[in-house]
């Protein structure tokens, strides 16, 4: 049974989906709510139980169909893939939750779709084939079109028509850059891949190095860097926000991507193209903290205020992605898992604030009083405390220890003031729409009751804001495991030794 | 016959950023058709151009490679379902934002021109 653990959750969300597509789940919405959470929670017990195992016996690799590596295609649960598919999972699960309040009535199929996204998610996570990968990027990028386009209105298919076209484009380029790796390499297996680098000569090895700036390209459109970072602030702030928590672990594929990429293919071992991308994601990633600052300075909604912040911690990571350090990455590992939960609870804040003042809806504006603002004031300050970075919640340690990684490598002087007054700038606008939201109100500042947040809403809200103190108060364990995920990340023959077996 | 297909993908891939860079729904649609078509005979390119060669041991003295084979039959589908979709979201776009702008206003300077064209209509 543990041989197949790896693969279960990939298959757990396709079973899912396809479950709630048939009757009675199909006909029924109670009966596909209680699916749909049963089976979220099925997904994230058994990543989390993956995660555990990965964690005892070291990573493993299953070859599916039983076609060996580098012929067949492999899932590589290494502890960084399987931290993300328990993250995924949970993420999945506690949106699948908040969306049975109502969310999910407002378009068809929500929460098939909601799983086909999970299992796009998971998959490219887990799979250590190139193409495979392309392959997974597509499901979970048709299942968030469709999310995307799930009860909305005109500003809505706006901008879903300009993501999909941007994600089209995307799509090609992807697949120009594994056609001419596939060409020079002959492999699409990512650590035959890395083994292939090296032995790269002539003309083959700028040729290589197109493919790989070309991954680069289309990683960078998926996690939002700068300069395609343009399609992430509307799309997420017109998407619904149940939608928009979900999504935001999508940007971390891309950046998982690249770190991937950029660390086993393209990394120490590869020979003339070692580090080859290093340089251009440094100084990008130190534009879209820039940008994205900006960004949430100038936001007048709350939604597009957790937008933009959520391009921060795009630029954040990929900085980190940059310096290429074990420790680096073990910090970028701890923001990762930190950051996409605080966004994700920012956005459904973000989504109970503007249900419940009515017109005024989520602007950063005097306006009605919410109707519990013990509850959703209590939700947002520790939201807000952990975004921002102050102690003592998790942001502050994710801050501390990126600060620290940072401090030895080439561009760190570059990095510590950028970084440090961008966190200023999110400090600043994201207190005073606090303040501006929760305690000015116009009018006779009545609430308005009827509109207070269904239990479950209230249920995942908390499950995603709990997350924070918990990764402080299990700071050891969790950073432990950083630590440990990152030394896999970066142990180059480890990994190929799991993958490729003796060769 | 390498320089007949390349400059094929090429004149390919060049219409098509050509169309997308139209910004209106309808040649953004034909666009990413073409640029899909070029991506195609692209990735079949990666196993090396050749002539007389099965992808089938056995049936001829040296056999092509058979992977660029599936991944285009893989690129074709996903392809095809994509611009499905994205044909359905522009005429969705074309029915809810009332014209077929990629930014769901037409730019500026043709509205500078149906005002002139107003304006002459009024006089």
């Amino acid at each position: 049974m543990s041989q197949h653990l790896t693969s279960l959750p990939v298959l757990l969300p396709m079973l899912a989906a396809v479950l709630m597509l048939m009757p009675p789940c199909g006909k029924n919405l109670k009966i596909r709510r209680y699916v749909s959470v049963l089976m979220g929670l099925i997904t994230t017990v058994v990543s989390v139980s993956l995660l555990a195992y990965v964690k005892v016996n070291g990573t493993q690799v299953y070859a599916i169909g039983d076609w060996s590596a580098p012929f067949g295609i492999v899932l590589v649960a290494d502890p960084i893939s399987t931290l993300l598919v328990s993250l995924t999972s949970f993420l999945g699960l506690v949106c699948a939750l908040y969306s049975c309040a109502g969310d999910d009535e407002q378009g068809s199929f929500f929460h098939p779709l909601l799983h086909f996204l999970i299992l796009g998610v998971n998959g490219a996570f887990l799979t250590g084939d190139a193409f495979n990968l392309f392959v997974f990027f597509e499901v979970l990028l048709i299942a968030s079109y469709s999310l995307l386009m799930h009860g909305g209105d005109k500003r809505n298919t706006r901008a879903a028509l300009q993501y999909v076209i941007l994600n089209l484009v995307g799509s090609s380029v992807f697949l120009i850059a594994l056609g001419i790796l596939y060409g020079t390499l002959g492999t699409l297996n990512m650590a035959d891949m890395a083994t292939r680098v090296m032995e790269l000569q002539g003309d083959d090895v700028y040729l290589a190095k197109i493919g790989g700036l070309l991954l680069l390209v289309v990683f960078a459109l998926k996690g939002a860097l700068l300069p395609l970072h343009l399609w992430l602030p509307n799309t997420y702030s017109t998407a619904m926000p149940v939608v928009a928590a979900l999504f935001a672990i999508m940007t971390k594929v891309g950046v998982y991507s690249m770190m991937r990429v950029y660390t086993l293919i393209f990394g120490e071992q590869a020979g003339e193209l070692s580090h080859m991308a290093q340089h251009w994601l440094w100084w990008l990633a130190l534009a879209t903290i820039v940008m994205g600052a900006i960004g949430v300075l100038a936001s007048q909604d709350l939604r597009k205020m957790v937008a933009n912040l959520v391009v921060v911690s795009v630029g954040t990571l990929v900085a980190l992605v940059a310096a290429q350090t074990v420790d680096s990455s073990a910090a970028a590992i701890y923001y990762l898992v930190h950051s996409t939960l605080v966004s994700a609870a920012l956005f459904l804040i973000a989504d109970l604030v503007g249900k419940q003042r009515g017109k005024v809806s989520d602007r950063i504006t005097a306006g009605r009083p919410v109707a519990q603002p013990l509850f959703l004031g209590g939700a947002f300050i520790f939201a807000a405390v952990t975004v921002i970075g102050m102690p003592p919640l998790s942001g502050f340690i994710g801050k501390v220890w990126i600060l620290e990684s940072t401090l030895e490598s080439a561009h760190g002087h570059w990095f510590w003031p950028i970084y440090l007054i961008a966190s200023l700038a999110v400090l600043v606008s994201v207190s005073k729409a606090g303040s501006t939201v929760f305690w000015h109100h116009t009018g006779k500042g009545e609430a308005n009751t009827e509109e207070k947040a269904h239990p479950v809403q209230m249920v995942a809200v908390l499950m995603l804001v709990a997350a924070s103190p918990l990764m402080v108060i299990f700071a050891g364990p969790v950073t432990d495991y950083a630590q440990f995920a990152a030394v896999e990340l970066h142990n180059f023959y480890g990994l190929i030794q799991h993958v490729l077996g003796g060769k | 016959m390498e320089l007949l297909y390349s400059s094929c993908v090429g004149l390919l891939v060049a219409c098509g950023v050509f169309l997308i860079l139209r910004a209106r729904t309808f040649p953004v649609v034909l666009g990413l058709t073409m640029l899909s078509y070029a991506v195609n005979l692209f990735l079949f390119a990666s196993g090396r151009l050749s002539m007389n060669q099965a992808a089938v041991l056995g049936y001829s003295e040296s056999y092509a490679d058979p992977l660029p084979q599936a991944l285009v039959l893989t690129a074709i589908v996903i392809g095809f379902a994509m611009t499905a979709f994205v044909v359905i979201l522009a005429i969705r776009g074309r029915a809810d934002l009332g014209n077929d702008h990629v930014n769901g206003v037409v730019p500026d300077k043709s509205k500078t021109n149906s005002r002139q064209v107003k304006e002459q209509g009024k006089a």
